[in-house]
């Protein structure tokens, strides 16, 4: 499955580097990413392929909230589908 | 990428800020072919029944939660009529049933179970008598179990002597549960033109047209609504009305993704969607709010009613351009201990039990989680549901009443219900006597307009 991560917060350094090495060590592939400042605040969305990924989406999920509050930044997994269903006809 | 920052930000907000959840997934389940001339038998069919079709609705609902990343506050079981089911038994009482019921919710995580009811707009079978005998005792012992009474109907007319009845035993379901301020009322609703597929309770049963198994989804949503008339301050009523019709498509389209996944995971069909305002007493998610977003100094005010007329049409319009599956009741709730900005209405004066039957015209049920004194008689609380049921026969909408008269406590007084039904000031009731009108019973015929075949 692809899912949307999106960090939200006060922009700092390491920020990406340390969410995709998780997503690396884990074999979750980025298939796309960007980053802007949005009101602002630091807004990085990447789209994930999980279909690879060595653990369950929740662990995934639970562990990258845990980094957020580690980085004082927001982190939220959804499914790609809630996106596409809600902006995509 | 392949949606852009104004997107996935929007998505995210409705989420984390504004409390966008699916409220419930409901899966309906026929029990038509449990009946039995035994009724330790029928029960046993009830029993292994739903075991075998939801067995698996919780762990599903769970499953989806995680993968999607959108809250299911509810898992739910609606079923037949009880009374089409216990009928056929020798059984006087039929509490026993709510007691299967509420046994297998808890066996299985289910939220709520509804589907104590019975359908007698018309007239009631002995079925039906039992039934409505048993909502005392089937409510007081029972947590998960929810009833539900329909009335009436714009084809039927109205059951006066079921109205008669219900007052008297809403009456007797708030004493049996004195300790906990009548809490059973609140598990119990009556209805005019009940929809068969309605996923959300107290008001949810599998009607008699369903099919075997259907699984509809409950979506709510009132802190996106708000959201989004927030950015509309100051502009005119189409523009506004505008903006809560595209956000309704946006929520309405995650529903039906949420719901169609769920339903073939358990292999059921699809039954509906509703795209229903649903407050909690949760800051941030009311109801009230968003009338007063729209304008008013506090939900009540003159323009409440026009209001909330246009915040439900454009729901639906929204809702009903995104899913060929909307069913249920889809629009707005206005129930009272359910929803902070109406409990602070009550608190500042600014909203009567009159305003909100006035605003039933134009909601999408009816006079709902209304606290009113203990002492007020049956007779009145009839009069009061007779009122709500000639509004929906004739406006051929649905209207419902879910009334607490709180034994032993006074208007002004507060009453706690807790969690998601909240707690609510008393409202007073208009003192003067109907109890000749309601006393003469018999068939309120059917409006002239229902005559359309």
């Amino acid at each position: 499955m692809n899912a949307i991560i999106t960090v939200v917060g006060t922009d700092q350094v390491g920020i990406i580097a340390q969410v995709s090495g998780y997503l690396s060590g884990h074999r979750i592939n980025i298939v796309d990413i960007s980053q802007t400042i949005l009101s602002g605040n630091f807004v990085m969305m990447m789209m994930v392929d999980l279909s690879a990924s060595d653990i369950p989406v929740a662990e995934a999920k639970k562990d990258l909230a845990a980094l957020g509050d580690r980085l004082g930044v927001s982190v939220s997994v959804m499914h790609e589908r809630v996106f596409s269903a809600m902006h995509r006809i | 990428m392949l949606f852009t920052a104004h997107e996935i930000r929007e998505t995210v907000d409705m989420f984390l800020r504004h409390k966008l959840d699916v409220r419930a997934i409901t899966l309906g389940v026929s029990l038509r072919d449990c009946a039995s001339p035994s009724g330790s038998e029928s029960r046993r069919r009830v029993r292994d029944k739903l075991l075998r079709v939801a067995g698996r609705l919780v762990e599903t609902g769970r499953a989806i939660e995680e993968e999607f990343g959108v809250p299911i506050i509810n898992k739910r079981v609606s079923v037949t009529p009880i009374s089409l089911v216990a009928e056929a038994s020798d059984d006087d009482d039929f509490a026993p049933w709510a007691d299967t019921l509420d046994a297998v919710a808890r066996e299985l995580g289910i939220d709520f179970v509804g589907g104590f009811s019975a359908l007698v707009e018309k007239g009631m079978t002995s079925g039906d008598e039992r039934l409505i005998a048993s909502i005392p005792r089937a409510l007081e012992r029972t947590e998960r179990v929810c009833s539900s009474i329909n009335l009436g109907t714009t084809k039927n007319g109205i059951n006066m002597d079921a109205v008669r009845r219900m007052g008297a035993v809403i009456k007797e379901t708030a004493e049996a549960t004195r300790d906990r301020d009548g809490i059973g009322c609140a598990k119990l609703v009556v209805f005019c033109n009940a929809p068969g597929d309605n996923p959300f309770m107290a008001g949810a049963f599998h009607g008699p047209g369903e099919g075997e198994a259907a699984l509809s989804v409950g979506v709510s949503g009132p802190g996106v609504i708000k959201a989004a008339c927030e950015q509309y301050r100051g502009a005119p009523i189409d523009v506004l009305a505008d903006g809560i019709k595209k956000t309704a498509f946006k929520i309405t389209r995650m529903g039906q993704l949420v719901g169609q996944e769920a339903a073939r995971r358990l292999g059921v069909p699809f039954g509906i969607l509703d795209l229903s305002l649903a407050p909690t007493p949760a800051v941030g998610d009311s109801v009230a709010r968003i009338l007063e977003e729209m304008g008013l100094e506090s939900a009540g005010a003159p323009g409440t009613t026009a209001a909330l007329a246009l915040l439900t049409d454009m729901v639906k319009k929204g809702g009903v351009m995104a899913s060929t599956s909307v069913g249920g009741l889809s629009g707005a709730f206005i129930p009272v201990s359910e929803d902070e900005g109406m409990v602070a209405a009550v608190r500042a004066g600014s909203i009567t039990l009159e305003k909100l039957e006035a605003m039933t015209c134009v909601c999408s049920v009816g006079l709902d989680m209304i606290a009113i004194p203990g002492e007020v008689s049956a007779e009145t609380i009839s009069g009061i549901i007779a009122d709500e049921m000639a509004i929906g026969m004739v406006n051929n909408k649905t209207t419902a009443v879910r009334l607490i008269p709180v034994p032993g406590k006074v208007a002004g007084e507060w009453a706690e219900f807790g969690g998601l039904l909240g707690g609510t000031p008393i409202m007073p009731v208009n003192a003067f006597s109907c109890a000749s009108f309601i006393g003469r019973g018999g068939r309120f015929p059917p409006p002239i307009h229902s005559f359309r075949n």
